[in-house]
């Protein structure tokens, strides 16, 4: 065990875990963030997605030696209302089914609309392909990153 | 004194305009010795105040065969008359049966998705090689493959610098002949503007070295990474030649 210094949704948190530890179930078991979902654990279903420096990463694949003294966004940091452009068009669309893989969904969502403001279908498509819903929501899906684009 | 064939260094003492008058003792080859002598002489003003305070001429004793793969002496690629062309095209068979294994050539597919897994089949997830090799928007390497990676099986494996070669220079191994990929290898156009030395060099990169590395049960590649290394160096310091189709 070894003591790190992370910076989640623009808290600093000390937490003691070993450091293979994955992010993952820092964020879930010491910090108690509990939207961020456990899928896989071996980064093939994107429901663990979080943003590390803004990029979309699997939170599950990255031991916490290696996010310090980087900046993590949750799902519950994403925006503070849960007012996001990507979350009110989620809610317009009625996106979720069971809703298990939403979080990483959405959070994969805003990381592309804050690199491409506007994209075609097949730039959505390529860049969710690493996020799987067994409830097959991809058209609203993609019906709802377009409507997002529009307020980006 | 005939200096053909052999690797002769001088250890030259340069005084340089430092502030505090600090010296540079560096090796020279031959030919860089001879230009930097000319330099000193036509440049009387030069940022050098005397050049040379001490020239040694100490290795006129080794032959090149002292510079050899795995001899720490090694300080650069033999010339033309010391190399053998059978041995490199031996030595480059061995070359590609690792280059050609799922270890390495799963990052250097035909396509603009990697392969994956010892049968090297197409990358889950799809994800696409982009301009730099390191991914697009929010499908980069770097999405699932951290520096360095979480214990368990199937885990994604971890490495600082995990790409692909850039979509401009795309270095395919997959379905190369031995002809094909020795020729790709040394042409500076198509592996990544590398000249010989970069290239020898380039078996201590820390994505070649991954190779061996990945964890899991994943097949490692037909030699170990250092008898991998001195079939590399033994093609390359004998003429990197293209074994006959």
């Amino acid at each position: 065990m070894a003591l790190f210094d992370i910076n989640v949704n623009g808290q600093t948190h000390q937490v003691d875990v070993d450091s293979d530890t994955p992010i993952l179930w820092v964020l879930r078991d010491n910090l108690k963030l509990l939207g961020t979902k456990f899928g896989c654990g071996i980064a093939h279903c994107g429901v663990c997605t979080i943003h590390l420096d803004g990029d979309a990463v699997r939170s599950c694949s990255y031991p916490i030696s290696a996010v310090e003294n980087k900046k993590i966004v949750t799902i519950e940091g994403l925006s503070e209302n849960g007012d996001h452009p990507v979350q009110k068009a989620w809610i317009e669309h009625d996106v979720p089914q069971c809703g298990y893989c939403q979080a990483g969904q959405i959070m994969t969502a805003s990381s592309l609309l804050a690199q491409n403001s506007n994209p075609t279908d097949d730039e959505i498509r390529r860049a969710m392909n690493g996020n799987l819903c067994r409830c097959a929501t991809y058209t609203r899906i993609n019906r709802a990153i377009k409507t997002a684009s529009k307020e980006m | 004194m005939d200096f053909k064939g052999q690797n002769v260094y001088f250890f030259i003492l340069l005084l340089k305009r430092y502030p505090h008058g600090q010296a540079d003792l560096r090796l020279y080859t031959m030919k860089e010795s001879s230009s930097l002598l000319k330099r000193f002489l036509s440049k009387g003003n030069s940022k050098f105040i005397i050049a040379i305070v001490s020239v040694s001429l100490i290795a006129m004793a080794f032959s090149v065969k002292d510079f050899r793969p795995g001899n720490d002496g090694y300080t650069s690629i033999p010339t033309e008359n010391d190399q053998n062309k059978e041995a490199s095209e031996e030595a480059f068979e061995q070359v590609y049966s690792v280059l050609m294994h799922p270890r390495c050539m799963n990052c250097h597919p035909i396509g603009d998705i990697p392969l994956q897994g010892d049968d090297s089949h197409v990358h889950n997830m799809l994800p696409q090689r982009g301009e730099d090799g390191k991914g697009v928007s929010t499908m980069k390497c770097i999405t699932c493959h951290a520096a360095t990676g979480v214990p368990g099986e199937n885990t994604p494996p971890g490495n600082p610098s995990w790409h692909l070669p850039p979509a401009d220079m795309k270095m395919v191994f997959q379905g190369k002949s031995p002809r094909e990929l020795a020729l790709q290898l040394v042409d500076p156009e198509k592996n990544g503007h590398k000249n010989m030395q970069e290239l020898r060099e380039h078996a201590v990169d820390t994505l070649v070295k991954s190779g061996w590395n990945m964890g899991g049960d994943r097949e490692l590649p037909p030699l170990s990474y250092e008898e991998f290394k001195e079939v590399w160096y033994t093609w390359i310091d004998n003429g990197a030649h293209a074994p006959s189709e």
